[in-house]
Parts: structure tokens; sequence; C-alpha cells
């Protein structure tokens, strides 16, 4: 069980934090808790402002919570910060590079920040330019570089001085990616994730979420609405769903009861099923005896998107539950 | 894998950084190196026979290079505001705190590269000075004592500019405060004496911090007597320095909680 114990690299607890002037506080977390283990991807789901970024900046050091506490590779992120520092690699929203430095400066700069003597700095900046695909890109200016190639940049620049494997907080390591650069950060990313590292990276990508993380926290206004495994999170909305589309309103207003989905503009409605030919065909022939209600149909799996749409408005959509 | 690396390497390599980072931007330290040999040259050639610096300059041009070298200082300083505010508004700074670099390194790199800039375009302006017939009579003991003012005021408004920079909420309103810097010289006896001027303005000039390191350059490079104005000028210089780190330290704090 000790050996189970030191494989968690982050462990946070009822962290809270409000910004503001007092009297005007806006709390943005709200008892934030979470364990990532070694080799293992934790995703932060949610949308805008639902405290991803600063769950992120508190266990990275860079701000500190008004309560709760947190661990990372062992140490306390308020009392021992230097040492969580020394532990951790951060890529943040915005790319943390010199434009006007060429790739190979940005690392080496980066790794004799970390420690590294110059003629080790320069040997590792080699290194992770070739790994992560920049070889022939490393004298040129970052400015020069595609959005997919500043971020794996930035990612390398994270890397470039800590050890290996570490932590990683990615904050939204996506955002603004054509899908070929995505696909390849990902790869990247499980590579990480490969070699032992603890990752965990926030997203608004629910694709992403359910790419690449082996479990998944769903914030919303600060607070944790779900969490777990990527499948257990869409098990909850159900396995599958039949989608129906009616003729009529009167056949979506008489069924509407019993779905989980409601699209009234394109009288579309999701009846939960297990996905077998059998149950969908009872399903069908239960609904629409006379073969006139339904005009089309079609399967969907469940995707993280119904979770999270089901979890962050259930108090104002329709009921998700099964 | 590494042991955390000294405050004189982080120093070191902030500064390596901000040096790097102005070779590459040649058009801002182009411009901040011109424009003072621009106005030099307009103001020997074009207003210097119109004005009257009294019988113990042989010419112009003698009078109005010291006050040249501060205007030089704070062009020069005010591309380091831009440069700081620039690390503020990129995610760079969160990297470099994410590795234990705090505020003074940062803002220390930017000034001693500020230094060094300001150094090679004030070697510049004195060599265009040479050209069209400025000859300075220091001592040995002037010139160091020259050199030394000089030094002390070109650091104090670099740390000056840094903290404007992370005042300022954009680059660009970084560049617009540092051109206020770069006016002082004027209301002081940088290019007519102060004696010319109305009389409600001599309050300002004399005692305005530009002032004291002007004379006492001009007297020091000419050797004439300086008085204590040497001292009055390493103190303003020490006094803006200590409130310029005290402030950026406090406004880098402020800018990244």
């Amino acid at each position: 069980m000790s050996t189970a114990m030191n494989d968690v690299m982050i462990e946070a607890e009822g962290l809270t934090k409000s910004y503001g002037r007092p009297g005007a506080r806006v709390r943005v977390l709200d008892g934030v808790g979470l364990r990532v283990a070694r080799a293992g991807v934790h995703a932060l789901l949610g949308p805008n402002g639902a405290g991803k970024t600063t769950t992120v900046r508190i266990l990275a050091t860079l701000t500190t919570a008004d309560s709760g506490t947190a661990l990372v590779a062992g140490h306390d992120v308020v009392t021992d910060r230097r040492r969580v520092r020394r532990a951790i690699s951060l890529t943040g929203q915005f790319a943390a590079l010199d434009e006007t430095l060429t790739g190979e400066e940005n690392l080496r700069m980066m790794a004799r920040l970390s420690g590294l003597p110059r003629a080790r700095a320069r040997e590792r900046a080699e290194e992770l330019l070739v790994r992560f695909g920049l070889g022939d890109a490393a004298r040129r200016q970052a400015r020069t570089y595609s959005g997919g190639m500043r971020r794996r940049l930035d990612l390398a620049a994270g890397l470039v001085g800590s050890p290996e494997p570490g932590v990683f907080f990615l904050d939204e390591p996506t955002t603004g990616l054509d899908p070929r650069s995505r696909r390849e950060l990902w790869q990247v990313v499980r590579d990480l994730a490969g070699r032992g590292a603890a990752v965990l990276l926030t997203t608004q990508y629910l694709d992403e979420a359910d790419q690449l993380a082996d479990r998944v926290t769903v914030l919303d206004q600060g607070g944790i609405v779900a969490e777990g495994t990527p499948d257990s999170l869409k098990s909850r909305v159900s396995g599958h769903r039949l989608d129906l589309v009616l003729s009529t309103r009167e056949a979506y207003l008489r069924l509407a009861a019993r779905a989980v989905h409601h699209s009234p503009e394109t009288r579309t409605l999701g009846i939960p099923t297990d996905g077998t030919a059998a149950h969908a065909r009872a399903l069908l022939d239960e609904i629409d005896p006379h073969r006139t209600d339904v005009d089309r149909f079609s399967l969907h799996t469940a995707t993280l998107d119904d979770v999270f749409l089901a979890l962050t408005t259930a108090a104002t959509e329709a009921p998700a539950h099964v | 894998m590494s042991d955390a690396p000294g405050a004189l390497t982080r120093a070191t390599v902030m500064t390596g950084r901000s040096l790097l980072l102005s070779r590459r931007n040649t058009d801002a330290v182009i411009t901040s190196m011109m424009l003072p040999i621009m106005l030099m040259l307009i103001f020997v050639y074009f207003f210097g026979g119109a004005i009257d610096t009294g019988a113990a300059y042989d010419s112009y041009v003698m009078y109005v290079v010291p006050g040249v070298l501060f205007l030089c200082a704070g062009f020069g300083s005010a591309t380091t505001a831009v440069a700081v505010s620039e690390d503020m508004k990129g995610g760079i700074i969160d990297r470099f705190r994410s590795l234990d670099v705090g505020g003074m390194p940062i803002l220390a790199g930017h000034v001693v590269a500020s230094t060094i800039r300001n150094l090679v375009s004030t070697a510049l302006v004195f060599a265009v000075a040479v050209l069209i017939g400025f000859r300075p009579a220091a001592t040995p003991a002037g010139w160091l004592a020259g050199a030394t003012v000089l030094l002390a005021y070109i650091v104090a408004l670099s740390w000056i500019s840094a903290a404007i920079g992370l005042l300022a909420r954009t680059p660009e309103a970084a560049g617009g405060f540092t051109f206020f810097m770069s006016f002082l010289p004027y209301p002081s006896s940088a290019f007519v004496p102060v004696d010319s001027m109305p009389g409600w303005l001599h309050g300002f000039a004399d005692h305005q911090p530009v002032t004291p390191a002007i004379e006492s350059l001009r007297g020091l490079l000419l050797d004439q007597p300086v008085g204590n104005t040497p001292w009055t000028a390493l103190a303003w210089a020490a006094g803006i320095l200590l409130v310029a780190v005290a402030l950026s330290g406090a406004l880098f704090t402020v800018r990244t909680r």
C-alpha cells in the first residue's frame, strides 16, 4: 500500500479561492480536490470560468489558495514551494516563449535557469528539439513557428530542466490548434505519461479528455460536479441513445417524458438504450406501432459532451439521470 | 537532477536574454541611438548660434554635449519599460516563476542589459560629439567622476523605466510613459542656461534631478569648478534607484498575484 501512496504525485483537498475586493469578492474555487497518480493523465474539464486555471496556478505555486491543502510530488505547495517548483513543468495558456529568440536559444535559457551547466544545457536543448520534432527549426526564431510547433516548443521549455518523469501542468494545451497539430500534441502528452509522468491537463474539449485522460474531473463554477474515468462518466448518462426524429409535434410531446435528450427545433428525442439491435427494434415497435411517428433515427454513443451538458446544466435543462 | 542555480547565474542568464532580445529588436535600439545624435546636430547647427551660453564656453557644442548624453540615457532606458511590459503581457513570467526565478533577477537582467546598451550609445554619441568639435579637458579624476555620475543615472533611469513597464498595462502605454522621462532634460540647464528661462520655471529647473547631473558632468568634462554638484547628483541617483527598486518589487508582487 505504501508504494501506492508514493505513486500519488498530485493530491489536493478542499481548495478554495476568491478574488476581488472585500465586499465584492467572487469565489472562483469552492472546495476542489483531486489526486493524480504517476504515469497518469488527469483532465480538468469545464467551461471558461469554471476554475481550471486557478486550480493549476495553485498547484504550480503561482498563487495561493484561501484554504485547503495540496501536495505535489510529496511537497506542500505553500510551505515547500521551492521543492515543488523543482519537480514540476508548467505550460500555461499563453506560450511562454521569447518570440524573437530561436527555439534552441529558448530551451537553452530555460535549461540554464533550471541549473544545468552550459554544456549540459546545450545537449538537453538539442535532445528535446529532436524529440519534439523541432530539430530542423532549432535555429529559427520562435515567431516563425506554426501554432503546433510553438506549443511543442513551449512544452519542451517546460520540460527542459525538470527531472523526468515529473509532474506536468498543461493549461489548455491545444486551444487554437488545427486538428493535425492537436493530434501531434496528444501524442506528446501520451508519451510523457508513458515515461511515467503525472499529467494534469485542463481542457474545454470533451473529446480531448476522452482521448487522453484516464480520470476526469468536471468543474463548473468553481466546484466539482463529477469525477471518474471517462467511461464511468459516460455510463452515468447511459451507454447509448436512440435519437428519433418525429414526424409530428403531437408525437414529440407524447414521447418527451421518456427521453433523456430533447431538441424541439428539430423534433428530435433521445431515448436510452443498451445499443443492441434487439432492444432498438423493440423500442421502435413499442414507441411507433403504426410506423408513422418516427421519420428517421440514429444510434448515438454517449460522449463526454452529454455528461458535461447533463452535469453542468442539470438544474435548468431536462434531467439526464437514467 | 540539478541544483538550483545561484542568484548570479540567474541574473547573468536573464541579462544575456535581454541583450539577445535587444539585438533582435534592432529598430528600437537604432532609434534610441539615432535620436540623441539627431537632436545634438539640430541643437548645435540650427539653434546653437542663437543661444548665448556665456563667456565660459568657446562654442555651443562645448555647452550642450553633457545634456545630450543625459538625453541619450533617457531614450536608451525607455526601451526597458517596453521590454518589461512585453514580458508581463505574455506567459513567460509564469514560466520563469515556476523555475523559481523571481522578479528581481528578471528586472535586474533588463536593467543590466539596458545599461550595456546605454554605454554603447553613449560612446557613439560621444564620438559624434568629438567629430563636430567637442574637446573635453577633464582630469583623470574628472573623467572617473563624470563617468560615475552618468552611469549612476543610467542605472537609476533604467530601473525607473522597469517600474514603469510593470505599472503600464500594455507595452504601448509603457512606451508613452517613458516619453515624459525623456523630456526631463529640457527644463534644465541641458540646452540653455536656466537664467534664460521664465522666473517661475527656475525653481523646478534648478532643483530637478537632471540639473545637478548635467552641471557636474559639464564641469568635470571641461575641468571647471563643480562644487558639490556631483554629490547632489549621486544622491539623487541613489534616491531614484532605491525608490525604483522598492516600487518595482512591490509592483511585481501585485502584478503576479
